[in-house]
């Protein structure tokens, strides 16, 4: 027991300390910033213009800037040095809180109610904001296959995704096939190219496979830029229809609220369809490959299967995802499959918690909206779109919601014996 | 002791060589393993027993020599540079030298790892669920609890294996690789960092994969005292050869056993 007077005479040389080097930091920055921030030509004038009042801004923002970040890690330290024993109300706590049912039930509730409700409610606009979030739900929950399980860096995946799309758009061209035919056509196609990538690629891990997939990344969007008998080149190909109800002719805002609930239930599908696979014997293969490859062959798991599984079924959801973004814009061009993409939906999965599904559904919602609703903000758009993803990554790097594990009761077991 | 029959051999080995680039880090091994045999591999750091073990497992493909595993009622069958995992299909497991489980997975996880090549739901069972799938899993399940069960290890079910203590993760392993039904068990340094009460539970357990689930086993164990007392036959490596092989009692009196380990120098041990 250390008496109270102790302990706060042990926290002042902290403060002290802490206000010292907040206000470096803050000298730093004048610093740096001086020529930039302080000094601006006139030219015609020819003047020099001396602003000190932006130098007193820049100083004052970045002092309480660098002592609320010190305070921010020394709080987060703190929780991390107890580990062992009790952690603080969040970490474990929260996530206690998020798989409590009395908690999730009516939260889930409130959110399909405004799911459903959300199109009637908004513009064509937003409900197209919303689709392509909810098309990049599908595409991080395909990639957390292939990353967050199997532990496959694949930097390349928009490849798959391009495949999808073009695939629509151009059987659409040229046999005329409609939406529903191609979309399980486009969730084959994707998963061929997966094998296709993973065959090359099985002997490769880690930085080796990241530089591969990237590669293939880039040749997919060269071969469709410049190969122009068979993807028309840079200028793309356009007028690819809509997803068609029984040949009924609706208005556009119409379709796209059709398109909105079609890709809800896509991504209601994904979602099933990758928590069933990542609780079964398969998901734990991909799980095992990820931890210890030697091991995990040894214990008796294909590694060549297992890996080939892992990229087919990741890049299928890419297939579908690129089907629905060519049925939604109705125009596609390579320029829409660049690597940017690619780090965009790796960045959801890393966000959101490797293997976490719930995790990735909301750092797709953050990751794609955020731009969008910080156009108010114009310029400083990117700035703090990028300021948020180092806080989140800096405070939690496990992602947003990290995975709890499948605990097994075994009472009846027991009383068996 | 047990009642099997225990003169048919399950692993024989003959002339292994195994160079890597120009170092010959095994050089014409022959070892053999009869059924329900414990058998130790012994010799001084660096004499290329961990080597044995991956060139037997098919981590590493060997550059000659033959290895016969014979899976009792099943037919011999050569197994040089075969995939890993389909010679764990076949009836062969083991444990590594530095423990190598899958740390973010629970004790019970990495157990029913061990039951992947006996189970074989696919990708449609996975996704539709359907009833052959859920009782498949469920065995497993089942199954792998009462390995920890057995072992020991019922309290940590749930823990993250990366976690635990380092002897109940050296359990964990074999609790593992048990799961894959093997009639032939490899054990790399098994009381490695184990102390005493540790090593003598450890003792028993092996005693009772021999006696129970007849499974016969080859070890790799620096601990002498541990070896002389399981082992019923001992194989001594020095630079990649055998230098000797008998019982204890004849292992622990061969001078070419002591100057291995001792050194030329030394007359008397």
């Amino acid at each position: 027991m250390i008496p109270l007077t102790l302990m706060e005479q042990a926290k002042k040389p902290l403060m002290t300390a802490a206000i010292k080097k907040a206000f470096l930091t803050a000298l730093c920055f004048m610093l740096l910033t001086f020529p930039l921030l302080v000094i601006r030509v006139n030219t015609t004038e020819n003047i020099i213009e001396w602003r000190w009042k932006s130098l007193l801004y820049m100083g004052m923002g970045s002092f309480f800037l660098s002592l609320l970040w010190r305070y921010l890690m020394e709080r987060r330290e703190a929780g991390g040095a107890v580990t062992g024993k009790q952690r603080p109300s969040h970490g474990p706590g929260m996530e206690k809180v998020l798989h409590d049912p009395r908690f999730t039930r009516p939260a889930l509730l409130f959110v399909a109610c405004f799911a459903l409700v959300f199109p009637f409610l908004f513009s064509t606009y937003e409900v197209n904001i919303m689709i392509s979030a909810l098309t990049y739900v599908v595409l991080g929950l395909g990639l957390n296959i292939v990353v967050g399980l199997a532990g496959l860096l694949d930097l390349g995946y928009v490849a798959f995704y391009a495949v999808g799309a073009y695939g629509y758009a151009l059987l659409n061209y040229h046999f005329g096939l409609g939406f529903w035919t191609v979309l399980p056509i486009g969730a084959v196609l994707g998963a061929t190219f997966g094998i296709l990538l993973g065959f090359p690629v099985l002997r490769l891990r880690g930085d080796y496979l990241a530089i591969v997939t990237l590669g293939f990344g880039e040749i997919v969007r060269l071969i469709l830029e410049n190969w122009n008998e068979l993807s028309f080149g840079p200028s793309g190909i356009a007028n690819i229809p809509r997803p068609g109800f029984f040949g009924m002719v609706m208005d556009l805002r119409s379709v796209t609220i059709y398109l909105y609930f079609i890709v809800i239930a896509m991504c209601l599908f994904t979602m099933l369809v990758v928590s069933r696979l990542r609780d079964s014997r398969i998901g734990r293969a991909w799980i095992a490959l990820r931890e210890d490859e030697v091991a995990c062959q040894a214990m008796g798991i294909d590694k060549t299967k297992t890996k080939l599984r892992a990229f087919a079924l990741g890049a299928t959801w890419a297939g579908m995802g690129g089907v629905i973004f060519a049925a939604r814009t109705t125009f596609i061009n390579p320029a829409s499959f660049t690597f940017m993409e690619s780090a965009m939906i790796l960045a959801i999965v890393v966000m959101g918690g490797m293997g976490s599904i719930w995790g990735v559904v909301l750092a797709a919602f953050i990751l794609i909206l955020l731009p969008e609703y910080l156009r108010a903000f114009s310029e400083y758009r990117m700035l703090l779109f990028g300021a948020t993803m180092v806080v989140a990554m800096v405070f939690r790097p496990q992602g947003l919601i990290s995975k709890v594990h499948r605990t097994y009761e075994f009472k009846g077991l027991e009383k068996q014996r | 002791m047990s009642g099997n029959p225990r003169n048919d051999l399950i692993l024989d080995v003959k002339k292994l060589c195994m160079d890597f680039g120009g170092v010959r880090a095994l050089s014409d091994l022959d070892l053999d393993v009869r059924t329900g045999e414990i058998v130790a591999l012994i010799g001084p750091n660096g004499a290329g027993k961990t080597t044995f073990f991956d060139c037997v497992t098919g981590i590493d493909a060997p550059t000659s020599g033959d290895i016969f595993f014979i899976p009792p009622g099943k037919a011999r069958r050569r197994i040089n540079g075969l995939k890993p995992n389909l010679v764990t299909c076949l009836g062969m497991a083991r444990t590594f030298q530095n423990i190598r489980l899958f740390p973010a997975m629970t004790a019970l996880e990495n157990v029913m790892i061990g039951r992947h090549c006996r189970s074989s739901a696919g990708i449609p069972g996975a996704i539709f669920r359907g009833k052959k799938t859920r009782k498949e899993e469920e065995s497993i399940v089942i199954h792998s609890y009462r390995l920890l069960e057995r072992f020991g290890l019922a309290k940590y079910t749930n823990e993250l294996a990366g976690s635990l203590p380092y002897g109940v993760q050296r359990r964990i392993e074999i609790a593992r690789a048990v799961a894959t039904d093997p009639c032939l068990l490899l054990l790399d340094e098994p009381a490695a960092g184990m102390n005493l009460q540790e090593t003598k539970e450890l003792v028993e357990l092996i005693r009772r994969l021999r006696d129970e689930d007849h499974i016969s086993i080859l070890l790799i164990e620096h601990d002498m005292k541990l070896v002389m007392n399981l082992s019923e036959r001992i194989f001594v490596v020095e630079y990649g050869r055998r230098i000797a092989e008998g019982n204890p009692r004849e292992i622990r009196v061969s001078p070419l056993v002591i100057r291995a380990y001792l050194g030329e120098d030394v007359e008397d041990a």
